[in-house]
């Protein structure tokens, strides 16, 4: 079997080279994506000065000073020179010089915390890692669908991303930038698709034995009006994604299908990230959920909503303790 | 922990074959261990300070700290650190009797430190503060257990080099190993001031 | 709670062919070689001379052993995965269900770190530190035995998991909250927490030991810039292991806590921040990379000067290059997760910091370069693995710092391209470096020879396995392929997929080849013993030394003048010289206390996983019993007469004469 698919790889060498960069990372298809594949490239360039030089001279020098070799010169006691020491020393600082400014400015500028620049109005998704199968929410149309993304090309989109099980990492390859999700908490990632298309998003944290299957597709519409038939689509399902169904949904699957739920309970994602989130933990419990009085529970919504945009203004910390390098706008 | 605590032992009496002057190289083995030590120590202070915020709803420092208690508890250790170098410079002098007499009133301040610890935990425990309550009592839990786990084992060695000083006399070995006793009990008192400081002082504020 | 804690019959996993037939196949072995020891009266020897030794060499040689056995299990994992990934393209299940699948890469992490890797490095270590510093042991014999034992009694608890119950099932990082309660509920986790935290308890010691050593025991007149640089990169190595396995007990600590006893560190609920656990555990993790690629610096620099029969370039570059790798290892932790949400201060500075490695790193390369340059150099086997070391560790290099370029980070992040990256810079740097170690000093450790012919083609397969196997990996993280997972179907992929499996195929000819070369380098040792000590000519102070070393390894102290101390003394004619008189030799007695006391101690940690709390009890205080008597016991050393040092030495004189 294995020798079979071998031989019929080995065939198909030739096509699958021609066709080996199609969809990966460095075939993007946002501006994220592009910049990020651009970067790669320059950085990459950039240390091939002093890597294509050391290969070089190690086979060079093994090869011209081998034994045997009596022409060559031969000085056993030379173990220093002040000039190689200060040229060896200066090299390498002076690339690390000019890819680290590279570095500062680029992560500043790829920061997936950052808002695109872009004319159109952005949209809001809002992502949540279940076990094993990614949960979208449309905060704004008041849908919700699983395993499968959708916007339009050329539109900015929000993700605010959570987590209800372990930490995953939500990620469309061709797209750019991934960003881990965690339970208790919600970290950012901005995209934007510069083409319509359908391209494959994954968990690139691995999260346990249905990992694998947690794959969705992530459609750019070519147009507004595109999306907003899918959105209608949605709308037509009767099921609406409140409490006791998310407790449904959250249940352990493996290769969930797409589901797509026609309306989504107000406050379902902060719902989500507040059951592990200080100080109201008396929330946690799925029971005094439903137990809750539906009027005093949206209230309550509203007031972490309120919270928790007071907090999402505040920027993170930026020093070297570990308390303060996680990213948490949870804590 | 247990085993860490046993493994510090073992650098303090691992080498007692070279009876010639391996004293300085035990005394300097036991101090690199004793900075790794520090280091754990360290990485859990860290985490103390990341989810002491944390209560999830429970109790904050500030309910359950008594100040006035831990300030005994305190006095016990820290006065024990002097009576300890007492105890040292007796052995060092060769005075058997007293460096026992010393080196008992140290054990039975370490053991009022350690009951009074025994005694704060029970009572936080059985008002529903165990460390199963928050992360915050979790690291509060951690942090000073395992402080008085290392007190705890300090006073099992104590008791051990007070048997061993009583048969054998204050012989090089065991002047080289109350030494290192010594630098555990002190370096374990320099951590209580900073576990009083960071986890008492500043909680109760 | 019944007797035996949650363990039953039922533990056993019965129902998995794979693992059966693994566990018959390690009972056969087992008891080939039982019979072999038998048949050849060789149990008292294997007992009161290598078990219960206390003699730096012979542990150096029984931890290279233990990182070769787990080589193998380690290695068999790899194949498993890299088949596994072959057979289950195109949406196919392949042969290993996940819960098996999850295992596996877990286990091959674990055991690629922290059981091969560290015993080898901590192996050559013990085998050749003390003899380079002219010592006659390290500063607690009896601490480096029992050190020993405790690593290799982590490596038997998680070599009882393949047989007992499960291993974990969370990538040998072991996250939480997928690492808590909640999400692994089975023992997986609780045999890495037990077997990494003896082990890692272990490594401390020997850290603290071979620090002491190097500071309190040097042969006279070696100043700290004179010692060999092996030694030197050995130090650094250990600073870090003082520095940062404290982190990993105290990391693993709290994890047992929130198992053991509902704490709440890093659970999802109570509080708990899953972060503290991804921080504290790299802080750990990333000076451990350095901890296991410096020596192997090491070893690099050791074979260019010794078989270009030139000084070492740039001694002081080299030591500081190594000490700055050290400190700037420590503040690079975060780059491990870019992809948190860390602000792009937090994200950019730690990149930057990350890069500055790169000027250390890239100035030892240059070293390496001048060492060879007007110098004379034979190829040999350790050469190969140190040229081939150049080349590939300059590309993996180069992936690494692409890596910390947190723009790039942000798509290559845990996708194949990272484990091309980690390949290529601790196979490629750091087992590269092992395995020239290993050629290098073997003449020394054994007293014979290894074959070449077989070396030398054991390390092409190496060479191009290795390139066969990671390249495609580099492509499949470009083509958006992830880490861990069982099964795929990405057309685009199946190609790189298949072309990495023949890879693993490439090496493993390379690793049975390894050892074919030590079964016919033994048949045929009386051909190629080394009689004079010194087969390569030497620089340092091992080369000084019969092959293999009396087990006082000095009968004199060497006066050293010099870096090279031993070429010094070979120019000055002062090498080999006959002492009328010796004086007595101080010698420490082997011991059985550090097996016993290790064996209680993996009572305890097999107890604990187990929730057999009698055991654990029974064996904390037998542990406790036996420290106390050995505590007290005075008879631990003895004299070696001088007669006897005269006879040994001018047997091995004459030896040199002959040769």
């Amino acid at each position: 079997m294995f020798i079979r698919k071998l031989s019929t790889a080995m065939l198909a060498v030739g096509a699958l080279m021609l066709a080996g960069c199609e969809g990966g990372v460095l075939d993007p298809k946002g501006q994220v994506g592009m910049d990020e594949k651009h970067l790669i490239i320059v950085a990459t360039l950039l240390m091939l000065i002093v890597v294509i030089p050391v290969i070089f001279m190690t086979l060079y020098f093994a090869w011209k000073y081998r034994d045997g070799r009596d022409h060559e010169i031969y000085a056993p006691k030379w173990a220093h020179s002040k000039t190689i020491e200060i040229v060896v020393w200066l090299i390498p600082v002076v690339i690390v010089i000019v890819l680290g400014v590279i570095t500062w400015n680029s992560t500043h500028k790829l920061d997936p915390y950052k808002p695109l620049d872009h004319h159109a109005k952005p949209i809001t998704v809002q992502v949540v890692s279940l076990d094993w199968k990614w949960l979208f929410i449309y905060p704004e149309q008041g849908i919700a669908s699983v395993n499968e993304l959708a916007f339009p090309a050329n539109v900015p989109v929000n993700f605010k991303i959570t987590s209800d099980t372990a930490m995953n990492s939500f990620f469309i390859p061709q797209l750019g930038s991934q960003i881990y999700s965690m339970a208790g908490m919600a970290t950012k990632l901005h995209l934007i698709a510069n083409e319509p298309g359908t391209f494959k998003g994954i968990s690139a944290n691995y999260s346990g034995a249905g990992f694998a299957g947690m794959k969705f597709n992530a459609i750019a519409t070519p147009t507004a009006e595109d999306f907003d038939a899918w959105v209608a689509m949605i709308k037509q399902q009767e099921t609406t994604l409140d409490v006791a169904q998310y407790k449904l949904l959250a249940k352990k699957s493996e290769n969930n299908p797409v589901q797509y739920f026609g309306s989504v309970q107000k406050g379902m994602f902060n719902y989500v990230v507040m059951q592990y989130m200080d100080p109201n933990s008396n929330m946690k419990s799925m029971g005094s959920m439903e137990d809750m009085d539906h009027d005093q529970h949206m209230q309550h919504m509203k007031d972490i909503d309120a919270t928790q945009h007071s907090e999402h203004s505040i920027p993170t910390h930026s020093t070297t303790e570990p308390s303060s390098t996680v990213s948490g706008e949870a804590e | 922990m247990s085993i860490a605590i046993q493994a510090d032992l073992h650098v303090a009496h691992s080498d007692e074959h070279e009876h010639h002057d391996t004293s300085g190289n035990t005394l300097f083995g036991f101090w690199i261990y004793l900075m790794t030590d520090c280091i754990l120590f360290a990485s859990v202070f860290a985490t103390y300070a990341v989810l002491f915020m944390n209560t999830d709803g429970g109790v904050s420092g500030k309910d359950i700290f008594e100040l006035d208690f831990v300030l005994i508890e305190t006095a016990a250790l820290l006065v024990s650190s002097i009576t300890y170098g007492v105890a040292m410079i007796c052995a060092k002098h060769q005075k058997k009797a007293a460096t026992l007499g010393w080196l008992l009133i140290t054990f039975a301040l370490g053991c009022v430190f350690i009951g009074m610890e025994v005694y704060e935990f029970h009572h936080l425990i059985e008002h529903g503060n165990g460390p199963d309550r928050s992360a915050f009592l979790s690291a509060f839990f951690a942090l000073v257990g395992m402080h008085g786990l290392h007190v705890t084992a300090g006073l099992i060695w104590m008791l051990i080099m007070m048997v061993e000083v009583l048969t054998t006399g204050l012989t090089n070995r065991s002047v080289t190993r109350l030494s290192c006793l010594s630098l555990f009990w002190h370096f374990l008192d320099i951590v209580w001031v900073c576990v009083f400081t960071v986890v008492y002082l500043l909680g109760a504020l | 709670m019944s007797f035996f804690g949650k363990l039953t019959l039922e533990s056993i996993p019965y129902h998995e062919p794979i693992i059966m037939v693994t566990l018959a196949v390690v009972g056969v072995i087992g008891l080939v070689i039982a019979a072999l020891i038998t048949k050849h009266q060789k149990w008292g020897v294997l007992w009161h001379d290598w078990l219960t030794s206390v003699d730096h060499k012979r542990l150096g040689i029984m931890y290279i052993l233990l990182a070769l056995v787990m080589l193998i299990r380690g290695f068999s994992d790899a194949i498993m995965m890299r088949t596994q990934q072959a057979l289950a393209t195109n949406g196919a299940a392949g042969y290993l269900p996940p819960e098996h699948y999850d295992q596996i890469f877990t286990a091959h992490g674990v055991i690629m770190i922290i059981f091969m890797a560290m015993p080898f490095m901590i192996g050559l270590m013990n085998l050749i530190l003390p003899l380079q510093i002219g010592a006659r042991d390290v500063a607690f014999p009896f601490l480096n035995n029992l050190s020993f034992w405790l690593t290799t009694s982590g490596a038997v608890l998680i070599n009882i998991s393949l047989g007992l119950g499960e291993f974990a099932k969370t990538g040998w990082v072991a996250y939480p909250p997928l690492s808590e309660l909640a999400y692994s509920p089975g023992v997986g986790v609780d045999y890495y927490i037990w077997a990494l935290q003896i082990s890692g308890i272990g490594t401390t010691l020997t850290g603290v030991n071979f620090i002491a050593t190097v500071l309190k025991m040097r042969a006279p007149g070696m100043k700290l810039m004179q010692m060999p640089i092996f030694t030197w990169t050995c130090t650094w190595a250990n600073i870090l292991i003082v520095a940062s396995f404290p982190i990993l007990t105290a990391v693993l600590g709290l994890l047992t806590l929130d198992r053991y006893l509902d704490f709440h560190f890093f659970t999802n609920d109570g509080g708990g921040n899953a972060m503290m656990y991804i921080n504290l555990f790299w802080a750990w993790g990333h000076p451990e990379v350095y901890i296991l690629i410096l020596p192997a610096f090491g070893i690099f620099s050791e074979v260019i000067s010794t078989f270009t029969s030139k000084r070492l370039f740039g001694y002081s570059s080299m030591v500081w290059a190594s000490g700055a790798i050290s400190i700037l290892g420590f503040i690079v932790w975060l780059h491990h997760f870019f992809t948190m949400g860390s602000s792009a201060n937090v994200n950019a500075f730690f990149g930057v910091m990350t890069m500055v490695i790169a000027v250390p790193t890239g100035v030892k390369l240059f070293n390496w370069l001048f060492t060879i340059y007007r110098g004379r150099l034979r190829i040999t086997v350790p050469v190969l693995w140190t040229l081939g070391f150049m080349v590939t560790f300059t590309i993996g290099g180069m992936t690494g710092v692409l890596l910390a370029v947190p723009g790039a980070d942000y798509v290559l992040h845990n996708s194949l391209f990272l484990i091309a990256h980690f390949h290529n810079t601790i196979l490629g740097g750091a087992v590269f470096g092992y395995m020239a170690g290993f050629a290098f000093w073997f003449p020394k450790a054994m007293g014979f020879h290894l074959n070449e012919r077989l070396g030398k083609a054991s390390f092409w397969c190496w060479q191009v396995g290795f390139y066969v196997a990671f390249m495609p990996l580099y492509v499949l993280g470009f083509l958006g392929m992830t880490r861990r997972i069982n099964h795929t179907d990405n057309p685009a992929w199946n190609f790189w997929i298949y072309f990495a499996a023949v890879g693993a195929f490439i090496i493993l000819a390379g690793i049975i080849l390894q050892f074919v070369q030590l079964y016919v380098s033994f048949r045929d040792r009386e051909q190629n013993l080394d009689t004079t000590g010194d087969p390569w000519n030497g620089h340092t102070l091992e080369w000084s030394t019969s092959s293999p070393p009396q087990f006082y390894n000095f009968a004199k102290l060497p006066h050293v003048t010099d870096i090279d101390a031993f070429t010094d003394m070979k120019e000055k004619g002062q090498a080999y010289q006959r002492e009328q008189a010796y004086q007595p030799i101080h010698m420490p007695k082997n011991t059985a206390s550090g097996i016993f006391m290790a064996a209680c101690i993996t009572a305890v940690g097999f107890a604990a996983i187990w929730h057999i709390w009698w055991l654990a009890i029974a064996g904390l205080a037998s542990a406790f019993v036996l420290f106390l008597v050995r505590a007290y016991d005075n008879d631990v050393d003895y004299y070696v007469q001088p007669d006897e040092v005269t006879r040994i030495e001018h047997a091995h004189l004459d030896n040199v004469v002959r040769g």
